[in-house]
């Protein structure tokens, strides 16, 4: 309780202070406004942007549009990604092939996609789509094999004693003794799809929906800059959001069941 | 009925012969030179024997025991239960390690389960019923519904025994499994491990370095020599069960086993 309680007070004195260089607290006597409105807007009008655009439906409807994109290129990306992983640890020609590939694209940005996937696909959605799925698969690829390969061989040794064949073993032994890692990787997958969709939105405007990202990219062409903190606020908001609903239960029953570092 | 169905499986104690043919098997080192693990080793287990195998590393204890299990195969010769040649792993024959081998993704019954889950004769009632039947056999009963990592190492190795018996092998092969454990915690499993042989009867072989242990559990110890691994010598235990480790004629007979092993690796090290 105490430590929420100093984190609460911690971000409000963020908002304090931010509030005090802009001129919000000007009725209190505090009139600094170190920066001109278009520069550094204050609170209160950023506030009023997310609170109008939140009643006229326009940030909701641009989350859910947002949250599509998301959702089914990540699960493209898993669906792709997990058994590729799966492969590359059991077959060392799969690892040196599509392995080093992998360890390769991986490297790479995937803003870096942002062109050739408007050559291919021009603006629609399959173009923010490759680029997300461009982001997630690599590191979901990578982390599968990882966790493959670090599960110990007692466990399957045990397993085939006990009459179980290489099918079984896969599945009900393999699988979830590698699920740790798998699901930090699925996590680390996540969060570049949520970056790689950023990217691809602010950088490619189609018809088809206004998403999250467009909104950032039109606050910066119209020198709306308190639109640009607002949608930002937003895109912070979505990420922690999908990390305590979708992961945080799974996580916290791999640490019950394994009793791994809890802190 | 359900009940005689259960009753039939628990009551039931197959056990069975097994014999050992010439076996050989060599290992290649990182170094290429070839080691000679087990050179022509033969030997006969009676049904519903306690064998214990014995002799320092390399003696090629383990590497037999991996094949009697089906883990491994041997360069040349076999190895036959009941007459039957084995040529892989099998629910007949159930093995425990040094390390508890239990999946920490499964609750402790759920750990039992697992064997008796490949077991198509049962449905899952009859299979709970079972499982439930060994953890109180184990006398961890109380603790069907924990996590692996909550339970203490001799808890563990009690899951690891109690999974390795539920699907009613006819044979139980154990691989060090108290080496890791502290000696209080020990001397408790040897009450219970012959408290269990008495009970179901099952032939088993344990393998250890120990000799001490070897003659508190076994009713036969046969003795490996290393270098290549050779059956040395075979004792028979008389001494009346339940055994304390503690036993000043287990003492005396130990004592006269080390001195065997002794001498002859103190003859090959000349």
């Amino acid at each position: 309780m105490k430590r929420v309680l100093i984190t609460i007070i911690f971000f409000l004195l963020l908002i304090l202070v931010w509030a005090a260089l802009t001129g919000d607290l000007a009725f209190m006597g505090i009139d600094i406004a170190l920066w001109s409105p278009y520069v550094l807007p204050p609170p209160s009008t950023v506030g009023q942007y997310l609170w109008d655009n939140t009643l006229n439906g326009k940030i909701p409807l641009s989350m859910l549009i947002t949250l599509r994109r998301l959702l089914i290129g990540y699960a493209i990306g898993l669906i792709i990604g997990v058994p590729l992983g799966m492969l590359a640890a059991r077959f060392r020609s799969v690892n040196d092939t599509l392995g080093m590939l992998a360890l390769g694209l991986q490297a790479l940005p995937s803003v870096c996609w942002v062109p050739l996937a408007c050559i291919w696909f021009g603006q629609t959605e399959a173009a923010l789509l490759f680029v997300v799925i461009m982001g997630t698969l690599w590191s979901v690829l990578l982390s599968t094999q990882n966790g493959m390969k670090n599960v110990p061989p007692i466990y399957a040794r045990a397993a085939r004693t006990m009459g179980s064949t290489p099918l079984h073993t896969l599945v009900f032994v393999t699988l979830p003794a590698s699920a740790p890692f798998v699901v930090s990787g699925m996590k680390q997958g996540w969060a570049f799809a949520w970056r790689s969709l950023m990217a691809a939105e602010i950088y490619v405007s189609v018809v088809s929906g206004f998403g999250i990202g467009q909104y950032l990219h039109y606050g910066r062409e119209l020198q709306r800059m308190y639109q640009v903190i607002g949608v930002m606020f937003i895109i912070i908001l979505v990420g922690l959001l999908a990390d305590k609903i979708l992961f945080s239960p799974v996580e916290s029953w791999l640490h019950r069941r394994w009793g791994t570092g809890k802190e | 009925m359900i009940q005689e169905k259960l009753h039939e499986e628990i009551h039931n104690y197959p056990t069975a012969k097994l014999s050992v043919e010439h076996v050989c098997k060599d290992f290649i080192t990182n170094n290429g030179s070839v080691v000679r693990a087990l050179d022509d080793v033969s030997l006969t287990i009676n049904e519903g024997e306690f064998v214990c195998f014995v002799g320092p590393s390399g003696c090629g204890k383990s590497t037999l025991l991996n094949i009697i299990a089906g883990l491994e195969k041997p360069d040349s010769g076999m190895a036959l239960i009941d007459g039957t040649p084995i040529t892989g792993p099998g629910r007949d024959r159930m093995m425990m390690f040094q390390e508890h081998a239990l999946f920490p993704w499964l609750d402790v019954i759920g750990n039992v389960m697992f064997g008796l889950k490949q077991k198509p004769n049962l449905n899952d009632k009859e299979r709970l019923e079972v499982a439930k039947y060994y953890l109180y056999l184990v006398k961890m009963d109380r603790f069907a519904h924990a996590n692996i990592h909550e339970l203490s190492g001799g808890m563990r190795q009690r899951v690891a025994l109690a999974r390795s018996l539920a699907p009613n092998p006819k044979i139980l092969l154990m691989d060090e499994p108290f080496s890791a454990l502290d000696a209080m915690t020990r001397e408790r499993l040897y009450g219970d491990i012959q408290d269990v042989w008495e009970k179901r009867r099952k032939t088993i072989i344990f393998v250890t370095h120990n000799v001490r242990e070897a003659v508190c559990l076994g009713s036969r110890v046969i003795l490996f020599s290393p270098h290549p691994g050779r059956v040395r010598e075979k004792f028979t235990v008389n001494l009346p069960r339940p055994r304390n480790i503690n036993n000043h004629d287990l003492a005396d007979l130990s004592q006269e086993i080390t001195s065997a092993l002794k001498g002859y690796t103190a003859a090959e090290s000349d």
